[in-house]
């Protein structure tokens, strides 16, 4: 049997409903398993991802650990897909680009309504925050971008289809969408 | 003058007073355009309509058609730059179409969607630009305007009131609204006028009435802009359209016959391409 391919997944500064909508997938799911495996991706608990042939990427740049994440994954991946909005603009995560950091910290830690106990959290385990959300390109070279929020399950589907079978994906006029 | 062009392989008539853009738009050949509006005074600022004419570059939403023009609209580099040039639009503003009222209705994603756009290219300027959302009826988020200059043309030549006017330059481009305080609450625009309908994204918004049409019954959701856009159905190559298909360099030929304003060109045009409209 031929070896599988390999497919990483990650959600950086994303709320994982692009990789709700790759389970969107349904049975398809199946014969995809036929075919692959998953490296690092919610579905295995693997910590950092090893040689792989796909890397999907959902969410925008936020903190250093998403750049790290997005490096490790360039390293490592031959394709790397940037999925969904947040990976393409920004996103939703992006809205915060027109406040001042320190503005953004002192609403969520100190000056929100309901804040207990207001202080900035400040651990080296934490990851630093950006001063701006970015999109995926512009840290790390993307080879294909799967527009939506989320992309559909049919959108996974003619890509992962397609680069499975060696192909270039393209996306039929009906599955372009960005909202 | 009326008279025939040739773009992109098929004999389009044009008649009197027609630019190439309204003389292919009315025979049903789709070229993109954002700035452009039937009815509408020319303005050449988004140069999403560019288009070979005679081998020259040109903005088709300007140019007089002129018999025996050869127009070559749908090919791999002209369709490359619109896509250039409509990613440009989409990181000189602020675009997230997903929280966007317009979404579905908006001509500048159809457009995107029409050219294959799967991603801005660029790296995005995050402009900061303010929201006005003074007046009781009509909101302006001016983070999602291209500069059309439709909305001051509506006011200025449909409506007869002058509301708006484009300031500045580069970045510091901005949309002002000729009021005491700037705001759109004090300005002469009403509801009804056709500035408030004009806009080609979702930067003037008529107020509560985001969701009329739910998302997936959205203009754009069932048809695609070239259709929309045009008043006849959209050509397809090798399909019948009820125009005869033209030679290309017959009509160069005669073009430099009748000593054409592009006759000078005429001679060097390259031959038209494959087209192949749609996906
Ligand atoms: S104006 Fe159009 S392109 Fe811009 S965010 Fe709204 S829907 Fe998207
Ligand atoms: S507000 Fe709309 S109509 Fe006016 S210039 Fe901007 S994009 Fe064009
Ligand atoms: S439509 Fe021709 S330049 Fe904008």
């Amino acid at each position: 049997m031929a070896a599988k391919i390999k497919i990483a997944t990650t959600s950086l500064a994303g709320c994982f409903g692009c990789h709700m909508s790759f389970l969107d997938i349904d049975e398809r799911l199946l014969k995809l398993a036929d075919s692959v495996e998953f490296d690092r991706s919610p579905l295995t608990d693997i910590e950092h991802c090893g040689p792989c042939d796909i890397g999907l990427i959902e969410g925008g740049v936020c903190n250093s650990e998403n750049v790290h994440v997005l490096r490790e994954f360039r390293a490592n991946c031959k394709i790397l897909i940037a999925v969904g909005a947040c990976a393409i603009n920004g996103g939703l995560p992006a809205l915060r680009n027109f406040f001042k950091l320190e503005d953004c910290l002192l609403e969520a830690y100190q000056d929100g309504i309901g804040v207990d106990n207001p202080q900035i959290p400040s651990d080296p385990e934490l990851p630093l925050l950006l001063d701006k959300v970015r999109p995926v390109h512009e840290i790390v070279k993307i080879d294909y971008f799967m527009p939506g929020c989320p992309p559909s399950a049919d959108v996974f589907w003619h890509y992962l289809s397609a680069l499975i079978e060696g192909r270039d994906p393209t996306l039929p006029y009906e599955l372009v969408h960005y909202d | 003058m009326s008279g025939t062009l040739c773009i992109d392989g098929i004999a389009v008539p044009f008649s009197d007073g027609q630019t190439i853009i309204e003389a292919a738009r009315t025979a049903g050949v789709y070229i993109p355009y954002l700035c452009h509006r039937p009815g509408y005074a020319p303005y050449g600022s988004c140069k999403l309509c560019t288009v070979k004419v005679n081998g020259r570059t040109n903005t088709a939403c300007t140019l007089p058609a002129a018999d025996g023009q050869t127009v070559i609209s749908n090919s791999p580099d002209l369709q490359h730059d619109r896509q250039r040039i409509t990613q440009m639009l989409f990181v000189e503003g602020n675009h997230f179409c997903p929280s966007c009222e317009k979404s579905g209705n908006c001509q500048l994603q159809a457009v995107a969607y029409h050219q294959n756009m799967l991603d801005n290219h660029y790296p995005h300027f995050y402009a900061q630009r303010e929201m006005d959302a003074s007046h009781p009826d009509i909101l302006i988020d001016h983070d999602r305007c291209i500069f059309c200059n439709l909305c001051v043309r509506a006011s200025k030549e449909k409506d007869g009131k002058d509301v708006f006017g484009i300031a500045g330059r580069g970045i510091h481009k901005r949309l002002v609204i000729n009021s005491p305080s700037g705001k759109l609450k004090d300005s002469e625009i009403s509801v009804d006028d056709e500035a408030a309908h004009v806009c080609p994204t979702g930067a003037i918004l008529v107020k509560r009435s985001a969701y009329l049409a739910p998302i997936g019954e959205r203009i754009y959701d069932g048809h695609p802009i070239s259709e929309v856009a045009c008043e006849k159905a959209v050509i397809k190559a090798g399909e019948a359209s009820g125009y005869p298909s033209c030679d290309p360099t017959k009509l160069a030929e005669s073009a430099q016959q009748n000593g054409g304003p592009d006759s000078h060109y005429a001679a060097t045009m390259p031959p038209a391409p494959d087209i192949k409209h749609g996906r």
